[in-house]
């Protein structure tokens, strides 16, 4: 075993020789300072959920659990329960991936198997121009635009037609949970949609070129494609699902910022994110200011497992794939 | 020759950058609601005097915070620091804290009411109802009784408020505390409440602009932004039963009744106060100065500056839509302003 790790380190050294003319130094300094940087990261990352964990430590002792399970979120009786405001964001985030997924895979599919060249390019430029689009103007543009017309349109039209959901009841404020699911949706859209274009476009041209050799229609050709790819959209789906989690702006300019669970879509909400830019200024006691903290740490411990988990997946999809 | 000037100017400019920099700089951070009238204060008193502020408007409660951490020279808030933050500024900084109010502010009720565009009266029993979700429509016997030649509408009320922490909240939900005993229980006051009923908006625009879309809608504003935003108000029953709208005069008359039976440290909250013309939900906002200061050279500034704030400064207010300090008023921040010390000495 030792014999031939040493053996391998030889042949490496030969192998640099004949590159660099001698065994060089600087190659190691190099491997060593991008190591350093990677590690500083990672470090980050550890010191950022550490500090936090410090910072809400108070409010930690004081609620323990019961900062997950209890809706009371009341500033003035020190009282912090955070569940409403967890509910809000994994609702809001979740609902607007149902509603933008199937359109992003759509757009991607178009984009990497049907669209002909020339209308390909300006597109895919045009998708991802939406995700450069600052989420204050998303948030304006609810309020002026998309709020009004749920209020006049959209919910009158859904509790006529759907009432007798619990989902569509209530009255018709505009500002919600539907309104921010809505926003969600369209922000998340080109995320979704410009990453899940690009794996598709990583499947091999081989795999096409063979499903249609053996007499498979476009469609079919397309359903092999995606199968393929799915652990790469699925990945996508949850860089996108971390976007709407961590959405603060353009959330709280249209969700109505009420710590409530309600069934309805009409009824007002909030999330983590909206809690925090909105409180944070004026939280003078240092419970209050902990408990903000905390829930910062919880979306944070959240955010971190959407993401890790959607690199994995990508990951192990492009591990499949082999190397390119 | 056009290029010659242009360097010039240049040169002049960084001279110029130079020679404040060299200058005496205070650092403060706090409330925002009046920063539009300290940012025009310290621009003024600097070309008069060249000492030169440079103040954060990070919220009261981060103006607070730096305060007890001695991070700042002065700070600024619009709710009173309690004992127990005076008690930690105490222990950190070996020295008591001076409030000083500085000029004043209103928040007004406003609504709308398709038909009704103008002269909405209500009192303080009625609007914590309303904001606890005790009255729901706009008919509601309650509001006909005070309103008897207004022709109201059944239509539901959409209750408005701030969701983002602020003095504005402070001073609103302050007023329904002392007007309901019901709100005191339920709610209280505080920058941020747990709302009974409503929606929340970002920011005196965010709420001005729930309440401008929805029909039927109630929400609070600042004063200053109603008079800007030309937003329609409500005249609000003060506690000598009179209907008085928010105004200037009106809002440092709460003051002037206030100032009676003010308390020694100034931290007094001027809602529902006495006064037949006083408005009853006006608030005074503060500096926050250490009594005794380390540095010799800006106590003298900063005790310098305070005195012009309370004579030359208020002069500014009412251009920029705040009521400025009635005179009772005017003296006891002079008598609390003469109390700064440097290392214990008093400052001539």
């Amino acid at each position: 075993m030792q014999a031939n790790t040493k053996q391998t380190e030889h042949k490496r050294n030969i192998f640099l020789k004949k590159i660099f003319g001698s065994q060089n130094f600087g190659d190691l300094i190099f491997e060593r300072l991008t190591l350093l940087f990677a590690v500083f990261v990672f470090l980050l990352v550890i010191l950022m959920g550490y500090e936090m964990y410090i910072g809400s430590k108070i409010s930690i002792e004081k609620f323990g659990w019961s900062f997950l399970t209890n809706s009371v979120w009341d500033p003035v009786q020190e009282i912090y329960g955070a569940l409403p405001i967890i509910y809000g964001t994994v609702v809001s985030s979740f609902l607007a991936l149902i509603l933008s997924v199937p359109l992003s895979i759509g757009i991607a599919i178009f984009l990497s198997e049907l669209s002909p060249g020339w209308l390909e390019k300006p597109l895919s430029f045009l998708v991802e121009l939406l995700a450069g689009i600052p989420s204050v103007v998303y948030g304006l543009w609810g309020i002026f635009v998309l709020v009004p017309w749920i209020r006049n349109d959209v919910e009158p039209f859904l509790s006529e037609r759907l009432g007798f959901l619990p989902f569509f009841r209530g009255a018709p404020y505009g500002f919600g949970m539907l309104a921010a699911v809505l926003i969600l949706s369209i922000m998340v859209l080109p995320i979704v949609a410009s990453i899940s274009r690009d794996i598709l476009k990583s499947v091999p041209q081989s795999q096409r070129e063979a499903a249609l050799a053996l007499g498979a229609t476009r469609w079919q050709s397309t359903k092999i494609v995606l199968k393929d790819a799915r652990s790469g959209i699925f990945g996508a789906t949850m860089l996108g699902l971390g976007r709407a989690v961590g959405e603060t702006m353009a959330v709280t300019m249209v969700i109505g910022n009420r710590a409530l669970i309600s069934p309805s879509l009409f009824d007002p909400a909030y999330t983590m994110a909206s809690v925090i830019a909105n409180e944070f200024s004026e939280a003078t006691s240092d419970m209050y200011l902990s408990a903000l903290i905390q829930l910062a740490l919880v979306l944070f411990v959240i955010t971190i497992f959407i993401n890790a988990f959607a690199k994995l997946l990508v990951w192990s999809m492009e591990r499949k794939l082999g190397t390119r | 020759m056009k290029f010659q000037k242009i360097i010039s100017a240049l040169f002049l400019t960084v001279a110029f950058s130079m020679l404040t920099h060299a200058q005496l700089q205070l650092n403060g951070a706090g409330a925002t609601f009046p920063y539009v009238i300290y940012s025009k204060w310290f621009d003024e008193y600097k070309k008069e005097t060249g000492v030169q502020f440079n103040y954060q408007s990070i919220g009261s409660g981060g103006g607070i915070k730096q305060v007890i951490e001695g991070t700042v020279d002065f700070g600024a808030s619009d709710g009173p620091m309690t004992d127990q933050q005076l008690a930690d500024a105490q222990k950190k900084q070996g020295t008591t804290i001076l409030h000083i109010p500085t000029v004043m502010g209103a928040d007004v009720v406003c609504y709308n009411v398709s038909g009704i565009s103008k002269g909405l009266n209500l009192d303080g029993e009625t609007l914590s109802n309303i904001f606890l979700g005790k009255i729901i429509k706009w008919n509601d016997g309650r509001i006909k009784k005070l309103n008897p030649k207004i022709n109201l509408p059944n239509k539901s009320i959409v209750v408005a408020h701030r969701s983002d922490g602020s003095g504005t909240t402070f001073i609103f939900t302050d007023y329904l505390t002392k007007v309901s005993k019901e709100w005191e229980t339920k709610v209280g006051k505080g920058t941020s409440v747990n709302w009974p009923v409503g929606l929340g908006g970002k920011g005196n625009e965010g709420v001005a602009g729930l309440v401008k879309q929805m029909d039927g809608a109630i929400g609070y504003v600042e004063l200053a932004y109603a008079v800007q935003n030309k937003i329609h108000y409500a005249a609000m029953k003060n506690k000598s039963g009179n209907f008085v709208e928010a105004e200037f005069a009106s809002v440092s008359a709460a003051a002037e009744g206030a100032s009676k039976n003010m308390p020694e440290d100034l931290r007094v909250s001027i809602t529902d106060a006495d006064g037949k013309d006083a408005y009853p939900i006006s608030g005074f906002t503060w500096l926050l100065v250490y009594q005794n200061m380390k540095n010799e050279a800006k106590a003298n500034a900063l005790v310098k500056f305070l005195k012009w704030s309370m004579k030359k400064g208020q002069t500014y207010a009412s251009g920029l839509y705040y009521a400025p300090l009635p005179k009772a008023v005017v003296k006891m921040c002079e008598k609390k302003i003469d109390l700064i010390t440097a290392n214990g000495k008093k400052i001539k």
